[in-house]
């Protein structure tokens, strides 16, 4: 068997005669007999570590890395920095636990506040947390800052991704606290419907920017209509468009939270990804989860904390403002390593080449007969066609050339994405291979 | 040291991106931002140098000895990680379809099959990403399945207060109301006050076993059988697993449902903070409610479907994957006789520890513990005025992380230490004969350990000043 105990049998007989026993098993003397485990746990024997490696190779094989990926849909292929792995793979920060003890830990403390004053940089927003699970499970925390004890209702818009709004319905439905979807028209949220559901019940809506098609959102007229109606606004946004996009504090949002996977973070089927959650000043002590902030020591040194944890539930228990208490701490580094490293211009020009190559593949397959958008207006870098075939079938065709397709959506359409690791080649083959399915 | 953004120098940049291959796409001015977001400007080996300062600053457990009570900061192995790291698991899309993702789907399969059989479970979800994620999704199990008896009283979970604190706060963030019983002198729960709180109001009981005073509860099944006989459903807090890992299971010991840390029982890295991996098994009666999308087994091989009552998603995709990935490895590599060896050692190495300090210091309970124990710093601190904190900070100049302080809250000058079972017997003499050495230093210098730490990059920090005029961001 694998093992990664130190003990020698010698240490462990001097060990057990110091506490008085014989065997190991009479450490255990006190447990009622009926919970003792009397036979061996039925999984395999133990291997060591050569076995196991081949092991986890001969699984991770069973799965398909495709070379080109035009599948967005709330996991996006970006280019990872090499500077990024170097960083988050040092065992220091791998294998710390949370920053309780600030004076052996001013390193990831460090890291933290720089993280944290990063997405305010990106956001405009006056204060974020150290991180949060992932973005859905940061709307569905942004969703209990904005309840008040008359005002409960949370608005989300249909044009939402759909794992965020079911997550989002968990927590509220946990909290039982209402949650209505607005209603999408034209691929965009029906900013009149959003009117005509506001009301004194309404705690705070939810957009998203880019939405799930991929289209640009008028977000600031959503900020508008949830303020007037007394409401606060959240805002859910993809932080590479961000990038480039007007921030959702200029939008007017009081809480900005997303998906920061694309912030230098692999697809990893899904996870670790990371939450970002960033609010106005007026909101930070709802604002969950660990947050780090600067003072000095005795001395007069300057050095970081964590700070304001009477929000939390170690101190507040079952009024705290969450129960969060590991966050996605190693993802927050990354993100903030991969944003010093492609800088102010760096994100941009990720933003703008993501943008500029789901254009071209949309000009390109838009003009195949069946292919057309199905929306108008602009967008980022997702977007819907139609598909005159079984979509099933094109997904083929381009697995075949080691293409991961755009997802095919439940009401028809499939949902395209690029970014800057799709070459032309690349989309010009997309594009040839639905001509050749569609019989074009 | 420099913010990162105090090093940054305009005009100085790294070359990341080639230029586009195709013509840019106009973005309306109305959505454009003004100007870009300020970013630090540097070069590539200002970032390397800039983290691996950091990195110097930062305490992993690979550092030393971490003995922090109910955090189980065993070693973090390596196989692991590169496990973790195969581009088979890293460069897969969530959105693949399933015949691509044979691998990932198996991955979790296996790691449902041991933990199940590990926890004593039927079924088992991994998308809760934490502890308390998990907590709050085992809690609405509990939720749906009192809802779905259409039995709409059943509004409060008990929860002991040496309790966790995130236990009560899930409870209530999943919309229940909190009953706290009281302990026992014991340490574990008080019965006669446990039944006076069950009630057909009662959904459910949260319960850590072995507590957060280290000791295995030795009425657990009487306190399951209350909870039950009272229709409510009790809840495994699985933070202490590593202590009865293979020993005993919570399957066994009346619970209906439970939760796992992968990043203290199954060797995760805690990564200083997150990411961990909370996955919550349950018994065969709550399998209908589990969130969306579990792996299941079909003529083609695995795919993922939702259960017909289910809670509803609790994260984006399927949770924290690669922590999973780095979980069944340390399971495969363990196996079935290294999983009971682990948790047995952790039990020999907190009783050797405590056998080694109890002449010196208080023990807060004078019972074998399990894989941590819980000293009670209040006479010495009544002697000589030094507190469990001065204690912590003169470890912190001796090399050695702390215990957990000040916790559990029932003990009040309380340090818990877990040494775990990666530690070997010298590391463990070391830090005793550490321990006795500031004990000394207490009673004559207490001064001394007010002022500690003094090695460190700085010292005792001003924490009230920092909440109440937080500075939470460096200014533009």
């Amino acid at each position: 068997m694998g093992s990664y105990l130190p003990h020698t049998p010698e240490e462990r007989a001097a060990m057990l005669q110091k506490v008085g026993c014989s065997t190991l098993e009479e450490l255990f003397a006190g447990l009622p007999e009926e919970v003792v485990l009397r036979r061996p746990l039925n999984i395999p024997e133990g291997q060591a570590e050569l076995a196991v490696r081949r092991r986890m190779e001969e699984l991770a094989a069973k799965n398909t890395v495709f070379p080109a990926v035009f599948r967005g849909a709330g996991a996006y292929r970006h280019y990872i920095p090499a500077i990024v792995g170097s960083v988050t793979s040092k065992e220091d920060f791998v294998t710390a636990y949370t920053p309780y003890q600030a004076e052996i830990s001013q390193g990831v403390l460090q890291s933290i506040f720089e993280y944290q004053t990063m997405i305010c940089r990106l956001t405009g927003m006056d204060v974020s947390n150290a991180s949060i699970y992932d973005g859905a499970s940061a709307a569905g925390e942004a969703a209990a800052m904005c309840r008040e004890r008359n005002r409960t209702k949370m608005l989300v818009s249909a044009a939402a991704h759909p794992h965020v709004i079911e997550t989002l319905r968990t927590y509220c439905h946990g909290a039982g606290a209402p949650l209505e979807v607005v209603p999408a028209r034209d691929g965009r949220t029906d900013l009149e419907a959003l009117r005509d559901m506001m009301g004194p019940d309404v705690a705070g809506v939810y957009l998203a920017q880019p939405n799930y098609y991929g289209l640009l959102e008028d977000a600031e007229e959503a900020a508008r209509i949830a303020h007037e109606g007394g409401a606060k606004f959240v805002m859910g946004v993809n932080p590479i468009a961000a990038a480039i996009l007007k921030t959702p504090a200029d939008c007017g949002a009081d809480v900005a939270v997303g998906e920061g996977q694309p912030l230098g973070m692999p697809l990893s089927f899904g996870g670790p990804y990371l939450g970002f959650m960033a609010c106005k000043a007026a909101m930070t002590r709802r604002l969950p989860g660990r947050i780090v902030g600067e003072t000095t020591d005795v001395e007069g040194k300057r050095a970081y904390v964590l700070t304001l944890q009477a929000r939390e539930q170690h101190i507040r228990r079952e009024k705290a403002s969450s129960n969060v208490c590991s966050n996605q701490a190693l993802c927050a580094l990354t993100a903030s390593v991969y944003m010093a490293a492609m800088g102010p211009d760096g994100i941009q020009e990720a933003a703008r080449q993501s943008m500029a190559k789901a254009h071209y593949l949309a000009e390109g397959l838009g003009k195949i007969s069946g292919f057309g958008l199905r929306h108008e207006g602009p967008f980022f870098h997702e977007f819907v066609t139609g598909c005159p075939v079984d979509p099933e079938k094109l997904m083929s065709a381009l697995e075949a050339k080691g293409i991961l397709g755009g997802l095919p959506l439940p009401e028809g359409g499939i949902l395209w994405c690029a970014t800057e690791m799709n070459t032309k080649a690349q989309m010009d083959l997309v594009i040839e291979t639905a001509k050749e399915v569609a019989g074009a | 040291m420099k913010l990162i953004f105090e090093k940054s120098v305009e005009g100085r940049s790294c070359s990341i991106l080639p230029p586009c291959d195709v013509p840019a796409a106009e973005l309306p001015t109305a959505l454009a931002r003004d100007k870009a977001p300020d970013l630090p400007r540097l070069c590539e080996n200002d970032i390397s140098r800039h983290y691996t300062q950091l990195a110097r600053r930062t305490r992993g457990v690979n550092g030393g000895f971490y003995p922090l009570g109910s955090c189980t900061m065993k070693y973090n192995p390596k196989v692991n990680e590169v496990a973790a790291a195969l581009p088979g698991f890293t460069d897969v899309h969530p959105l693949q379809p399933a015949h691509t993702v044979q691998g990932c789907l198996e991955v979790l399969a296996l790691a449902e099959q041991y933990l199940c059989e590990i926890t004593g479970m039927d079924a088992m979800t991994f998308q809760p990403a934490a502890g308390a994620h998990g907590e709050y999704t085992g809690l609405l199990l509990i939720k749906a399945y009192h809802e779905h008896r259409g039995d709409a009283a059943r509004t409060k979970i008990i929860v002991p207060d040496s309790a966790h604190g995130t236990n009560p706060a899930s409870a209530a963030m999943a919309g229940f109301s909190v009953v706290n019983v009281p302990s026992a002198p014991n340490g574990c729960v008080d019965l006669e006050k446990l039944r006076e709180a069950v009630g057909p109001d009662t959904a459910g009981l949260m319960l850590t076993n072995p507590n957060t005073v280290g000791l295995f509860d030795e009425n657990i099944l009487e306190i399951t059988r209350i909870i039950h006989e009272a229709g409510g459903l009790n809840y495994y807090d699985g933070a202490n697993l590593n202590a009865v890992m293979g020993v005993a299971r919570p399957g066994d010991m009346g619970f209906d449902v439970v939760h796992l840390n992968l990043h203290k029982t199954f060797s995760t890295p805690h990564g200083g903070g997150g990411p961990g991996s909370g996955p919550v098994g349950c018994k065969e009666l709550l399998r209908p409610f589990l969130p969306k999308e579990s792996v299941a087994q079909g003529p083609d091989g695995y795919a993922l479907e939702d259960q017909p009552c289910s809670v509803g998603r609790v994260k984006e995709f399927y949770g924290n994957f690669l922590v999973v990935v780095k979980a069944l490895a340390y399971i495969i590599t363990l196996g079935r006789e290294g999983i009971p060896q682990a948790a047995k050692h952790a039990v020999l190495n907190a009783n050797y520890m405590m056998e080694c300090l109890k002449d010196l210091y208080d023990m807060a309970y004078d019972a074998r513990c399990m894989h941590e124990f819980v000293m009670d710093l209040g006479r010495l601190k009544g002697e000589t005025g030094v507190s469990a904190m001065d204690i912590a900070k003169g470890l912190l100049d001796n090399g050695i992380h702390p215990p957990t302080m000040y916790f559990p809250l029932i003990v009040h000058e309380a340090l818990m230490v877990e040494p775990t079972e990666t530690e070997s017997k010298e590391t463990i003499d070391e830090a005793v004969e550490v321990l006795r050495r500031l004990y000394s230093q207490a009673q004559e210098d207490p001064e001394s350990l007010h002022q500690a730490p003094v090695t460190t990059v700085v010292r005792r920090l001003d924490e009230v000043g920092a909440a109440r005029h937080p500075k939470l961001i460096f200014p533009q």
